[in-house]
């Protein structure tokens, strides 16, 4: 797949790169070529190791098999999808920050202001270079990041998601800087989850999958739908027991529901959806990343307070929560989809945190009953096959798989009708993963309603009854269960909306 | 079988000696057996030293309760010892001047230590104050108050007459049980005052759903919230209780002094906060407990009444003292991660 003619030499050669972290291999093998004067689009669902890659080719990971070449001594600039600003210092400082003009120790703040005007000019951009970054907008930051990267001269430029944030005329500004880019002879690497992106700019593609190198190819010969299936091109095993489907009533249903998690003024991450979930159904929501699908559980579960719009009701009854309480009150439970930093109290023991949500209920009065949470707590984590040292460890060490049993075990203390589950098999051993399978299936059994994210394709294909698409806070298909293959999946994710179905 | 168990076990008392209680205790009986050696002439094993030695420390003691539920929620409490002054400075106004009954000086001193830490503790929780700025706010507010009723004197019971001299009144009941004996002359009230507050503290943090979410608040107060913990409320609700030790620690002091200094506790809470961190009761909160800050207390105030008997300066104590609060949180730190 990889064509012979190799003239100019690339700028970037890597070749045989494995990559482990602990017992996790996530890059096995990968080769990855750049040329100058190229776009060179680097494609892959969700942790197929595109960043994994980038951070290799930066120098962030430096302990990797294989071979890295880079040509010429300018080195790599990576505009970072995660903004790198330091938002209290001007837009001159962040720019040259850790470089700037000095003379004796002693910044040139005109020459570093001058600077910084020529390199924010490039795109476009008419602002006070003097002004902190945290006064601009999320669109601007993001075009000064790309400034940042831009004046460090390098030829190899990684561009990852660039375009989360712009609108049309920013992107278009930006596009137009890449072909002036490429004309100057510097290779670009560019990650996006768009496809109209990938059409409009990309000159070579190469696709990763969980980790490995599937293949490298001019654009032309690589046609959306081909793409598609070198990005999910895997066969559904049978690692997933068959869900029987146990329908009842509606459960759960939305009508132009937004989400707006910083606020009213801003974008909304969820824009004006409409679903519902039926008791004992299982409704996959698909996406890449951005794809807003966990600000709508948040914005659903309440954790954003009252920045909600649009009407949601359980069971018939309206419902809008204003804090996690009520929601939990009110027989939704979440899993967050991750752990450490939002589902666990690790300092707490396995027990505390499994009876967490549900103290209300253990705690008549106010007065805690150690003999009944710890009951409570057996009683939720042994149909888990929880292996724990004891109900009285931290939940801190436990491994991946344990804790996210532990979380599960929280959610469903409170009886809930509707469960939320955000990537509930994240980071955990396939044994873990199996079994999480198992007691999802007996939920749908007793009548819970679970909305599902997963970013792992076969997951969300076996598990759900319904998919559910979302590109940008908006939904693109609404797939059922027949319908809805991988590549559909991901042609919506990209956001390419169904035509007729 | 189980993946977390570590393979061999080590001995059990070197897991003590690992835990925080371990370490706290082996701090004390140190600073024991110091006391031991350096007994001032058998000083240190008469009666009256322990008994002193506990008087003087329990209104730290009362306020490192507190702060206790304060710091495991993941804060901390500067105003302590600015609310101990304006609850003495008040208490003696009720109980000398107005001759107010106890029934009715205890409540009204309670309900100001209350509403001082109810505001500080509002204003960090709901607001989203720093709890470092918002108790030091409270901490000069209520500096300010307390000097603001006393008129910058002492309310002592020295009583000025209309012609400008001064008679003596007699000193109020209530200080004079706050600041009696008991069992034989061998046992302050004030300490039996602070037993009852760590038994008060022992029963929220350890058997009251309010003291396991101030463990869950701040361990991980993002994780709390989401499992429909009330963050704001418990977290109010610690400094309020914070405040009302507070306010019995002041009434302790008032009784104690047989007046109301608008000077007194300046520099109680970093006292109080040396306490609770020398226990092994994590700053950075959802660890800990108060059977540890009883430890401190008690390593504290012996560390204290053993310099002072062996007649070490002020200078020298208060520079040892410094030393040993590091010594101690260093080591109690090396059992984390």
């Amino acid at each position: 797949m990889p064509e012979a003619n190799s003239n100019p030499p690339p700028l970037v050669r890597m070749s045989g790169i494995t990559k482990r972290f602990g017992p996790v291999t996530v890059l096995r093998d990968v080769q990855f070529e750049c040329r100058a004067g190229e776009v060179h689009v680097l494609a892959g669902e969700n942790g197929a190791g595109k960043s994994t890659l980038i951070k290799i080719l930066a120098g962030v990971h430096t302990e990797f098999e294989g071979r890295l070449e880079i040509n010429g001594s300018r080195g790599v600039a990576v505009i970072h999808q995660e903004l790198s600003l330091i938002g209290s210092m001007s837009v001159a400082d962040n720019i040259f920050l850790g470089r700037a003009p000095a003379r004796a120790g002693f910044v040139c703040a005109a020459r570093q202001e001058q600077d910084s005007r020529r390199w924010t000019a490039q795109l476009g951009l008419d602002i006070d270079v003097r002004q902190p970054v945290e006064k601009f907008p999320a669109a601007i930051q993001q075009l000064i990041e790309i400034a940042k990267a831009l004046s460090q001269d390098a030829r190899v430029i990684v561009m990852d998601e660039p375009t989360s944030a712009l609108n049309a005329p920013e992107v278009a500004r930006l596009f137009a800087l890449i072909q002036s880019l490429k004309a100057r002879g510097c290779a670009i690497i560019y990650i996006t989850h768009k496809m109209e992106e990938i059409e409009r700019i990309a000159d070579r593609i190469t696709v990763l999958r969980d980790g490995q190198w599937i293949g490298t190819a001019p654009a032309a010969e690589l046609p959306a739908p081909k793409l598609i299936q070198w990005m999910v091109g895997r066969e559904l095993g049978e690692q997933f027991p068959r869900r029987v489907p146990h329908s009842g009533g509606e459960r759960l249903r939305l009508e132009n529901f937004s989400v707006f998690p910083t606020g009213f003024s801003a974008r909304p991450a969820v824009n004006q959806i409409s679903l519902s979930a039926r008791a004992g159904e299982v409704v996959g929501i698909g996406g890449l990343q951005g794809s807003g699908a966990s600000e709508l559980f948040l914005g659903l579960f309440g954790a954003y307070g009252s920045r909600t719009s649009g009407a949601a009701q359980m069971d018939g009854r309206p419902c809008r929560f204003a804090s996690p309480r009520q929601a939990i009150g009110s027989g939704v439970a979440l899993l967050t989809n991750d752990r450490k930093a939002t589902g666990l109290v690790l300092s707490l023991s396995v027990a505390a945190n499994a009876t967490l949500a549900g103290l209300p209920a253990l705690s008549p009065g106010g007065w805690r009953s150690p003999a009944r949470e710890r009951a409570a707590a057996e009683k939720m984590t042994g149909p888990m096959r929880l292996r724990a040292a004891s109900l009285d460890a931290e939940a801190g060490t436990l491994s991946g798989g344990n804790q996210q049993k532990v979380a599960l075990a929280k959610s469903l203390q409170t009886r809930p009708r509707l469960l939320l589950l955000d990537e509930p098999t994240r980071g955990i051993d396939v044994g873990a993963k199996r079994e999480i399978y198992q007691l999802v299936d007996e939920w749908t059994a007793q009548g819970i309603a679970i909305l599902l994210i997963t970013s792992e394709m076969p997951e969300l294909l076996t598990l759900s009854d319904r998919v559910i698409v979302l590109h940008r806070g908006r939904i693109t298909a609404e797939l059922a269960r027949g319908q809805a293959t991988p590549e559909a999946v991901l042609a919506a994710a990209m956001g390419q909306t169904t035509e007729e179905l | 079988m189980n993946d977390t168990a570590d393979a061999a076990r080590p001995p059990a008392w070197k897991t003590f000696l690992g835990s925080p209680g371990g370490r706290a205790l082996l701090a004390l009986v140190l600073v024991l057996a110091a006391g031991a050696a350096f007994n001032a002439d058998g000083a240190f094993f008469k009666i009256g030293t322990h008994r002193d030695t506990l008087r003087q420390a329990s209104v730290y003691g009362i306020l490192a309760c507190g702060m206790t539920l304060v710091i495991i929620s993941g804060g901390i409490d500067l105003a302590v010892g600015s609310v101990v002054a304006l609850t003495a400075v008040c208490a003696a106004t009720m109980a000398i001047h107005w001759n107010w009954p106890a029934w009715e000086v205890v409540p009204a001193s309670l309900a100001i230590g209350g509403a001082c830490g109810t505001i500080a503790g509002f204003i960090t929780a709901a607001w989203k104050v720093q709890p470092f700025i918002a108790t030091l706010a409270m901490m000069v507010f209520a500096r300010g108050l307390a000097k603001y009723a006393s008129g910058g004197m002492k309310v002592s019971t020295a009583v000025q007459n209309a012609d400008g001299t001064y008679h003596y009144v007699e000193v109020p009941t209530l200080f004079r049980v706050i600041d009696h004996r008991i069992l034989g002359g061998n046992l302050s009230m004030v300490t039996v005052i602070f037993i009852i507050c760590v038994a008060l503290a022992w029963l929220a943090l350890s058997r009251h759903r309010w003291g396991r979410y101030l463990y869950a608040i701040g361990g991980n107060e993002e994780a709390a919230r989401l499992s429909g913990v009330p963050v704001v409320g418990a977290k109010v609700c610690a400094y309020a209780a914070s405040g009302l030790f507070a306010a019995v620690a002041g009434l302790c002091q008032a009784a104690q002094e047989q007046q109301g200094d608008p000077e007194a506790g300046a520099g109680y809470e970093l006292v109080a906060i040396a306490m609770v961190v020398i226990g092994g009761t994590s700053l950075m909160g959802g660890r800990g407990g108060i059977g540890l800050t009883l430890l401190g207390v008690l390593t504290i105030g012996y560390l204290d009444k053993i310099l002072s008997i062996n007649a070490v300066p002020e200078a020298g104590r208060l520079v040892l003292t410094g030393v040993i609060i590091v010594a101690a949180v260093m080591t109690q730190r090396r059992n984390r991660t």
